[in-house]
């Protein structure tokens, strides 16, 4: 039984440490905000110029100026600020946020990210991805294991990067590997997914890992 | 000296001409100046470069001035939601240079403040480093970025004042300051005007100095791009 899109977020969500900045990207990240742990006090960063991030609004209090980094109607907590988008990225590249989550196409077992394009397919852009894994303290990737047509954990990407050794974790519907991107220790898988087989994931993934299970 | 227009039209009057460099602020639609670029669709002028972090949606904003074939090059980070963009694009009609948000924020920001150039680490070993200079700073790899200096900003505040101060309204702001500071001549539209003297001078966000002229447009055209809302819990039960 490999885990849920809620399960992978739940489990990204324990990455999370009272009193950090965070910046959530687009899809399975955002769902994170709705596992904070008890007793976890954290700030959400909004690219496009917002820290202190609220629910979505009650129907008919949308307003068009509070939006989020995907352009969704947002609301405003007691905490908010908000700023211009060279400020955002000062916090961002700066150092400033402790933690950033998103989605990835493909990560390589050195912590290479590629997350913004598709050669021969329509290009929308990178947005703030590649400020963000280049900036950020910590760097969380949250994914499907496998895509339609093979492995998304590799030796090398095979897509254009995002950036050149970013990623500290990953967390995928089968497993949580860290990855040590400034030193030599290379990926190493942590956990499996509930009712997951080392067999399993080790045939599902074209990186090279070592297994460092914490229960085994 | 009158900074203040009667409408979008005559703002622009004088300003624009064919193969120019325009900036224009906002998000998706949010901080959008709407009326400032429909006056330039109603211009005509061709050939433009536009720096902006997106390209509007289909039908809104600078599509309107694509349908048009107004603009030759887009400098921005991101430009889904735009099905008449990428038709061109794919088509060798439009250029597009794609620059990472952040970097997008900071050339703008450094071409305002006079600093030609700049060193970042994001976009290192990507295909965005392609062509730069990689210089190393403290045992880390960074890229040279250039400033950005346009020949016309558009821009679009919450509140401004005879004398150009403007200030901005939660996420609309976004890249409206900088956007102000780096071109020629700065236009704001703004959606209430009011006499100098009537903000409080320690909530301008953009000082008079980097606006030329300033026209007022209401309320009317703010849009939502995703509307997302959550229900209302029930009424705890007594």
């Amino acid at each position: 039984m490999a885990w849920t899109r809620e399960q992978m977020a739940a489990r990204a969500a324990k990455e999370l440490r009272d009193g950090f900045y965070v910046n959530l990207g687009i899809g399975i990240p955002t769902l994170v905000s709705n596992y904070i742990p008890d007793g976890v006090d954290v700030q959400l960063q909004s690219e496009n110029g917002m820290l202190g991030m609220g629910p979505f609004p009650y129907e008919g209090e949308e307003d068009p100026d509070l939006i989020n980094a995907g352009k969704q109607t947002v609301t405003e907590l007691p905490t908010t600020s908000y700023f211009s988008s060279a400020d955002s990225f000062a916090m961002v590249r700066g150092g400033h946020i402790d933690l950033s989550i998103l989605g990835a196409m493909q990560v390589a077992q050195n912590g290479d990210l590629a997350n913004w394009m598709i050669p021969g397919k329509m290009v929308k852009g990178m947005g703030g991805a590649m400020d963000l894994v280049a900036g950020v303290k910590r760097v969380v990737v949250v994914m499907e294991h496998s895509a339609k047509d093979g492995p998304k954990l590799l030796k090398q990407c095979l897509l254009p990067l995002t950036g050149e050794r970013v990623v500290d974790m990953v967390v995928t519907d089968l497993a949580v590997f860290t990855i040590d991107k400034h030193g030599n220790d290379g990926m190493a898988l942590v956990e499996l997914a509930d009712g997951v087989t080392l067999d399993e994931v080790k045939a599902k993934t074209e990186a090279e890992f070592r297994v460092a299970l914490k229960n085994a | 000296m009158n900074k203040v227009y009667p409408d979008a039209k005559s703002a622009l009057a004088g300003l624009l001409k064919d193969d120019m460099m325009i900036m224009s602020g906002g998000f998706g639609l949010c901080g959008i100046a709407e009326t400032l670029s429909d006056a330039i669709r109603d211009a005509g002028v061709k050939n433009l470069t536009v720096v902006s972090n997106n390209a509007g949606v289909d039908g809104i904003g600078l599509s309107r001035l694509l349908e048009t074939r107004q603009i030759k090059k887009m400098i921005s980070s991101y430009v889904g939601e735009n099905k008449l963009f990428a038709q061109q694009y794919l088509a060798g009609e439009l250029e597009l240079e794609f620059c990472p948000q952040g970097t997008l924020a900071e050339r703008i920001r450094a071409g305002g403040a006079g600093i030609p150039a700049f060193f970042t680490k994001t976009g290192v070993g990507t295909l965005v480093a392609e062509g730069k200079e990689v210089r190393e700073f403290d045992g880390e790899k960074y890229l040279m970025e250039r400033g950005l200096f346009a020949d016309l900003a558009i821009v679009h505040a919450w509140k401004g004042d005879t004398a150009g101060n403007l200030v901005f309204r939660k996420t609309a702001r976004n890249f409206n300051p900088m956007m102000a500071t780096a071109a020629k001549i700065t236009v704001a539209e703004v959606e209430h005007l009011v006499p100098a003297g009537e903000i409080d001078p320690d909530h301008i966000h953009t000082p008079g100095i980097f606006v030329k002229r300033i026209v007022e447009v209401g309320t009317a055209l703010k849009r939502i791009e995703q509307r997302t809302t959550r229900k209302r819990e029930a009424a705890a039960a007594t």
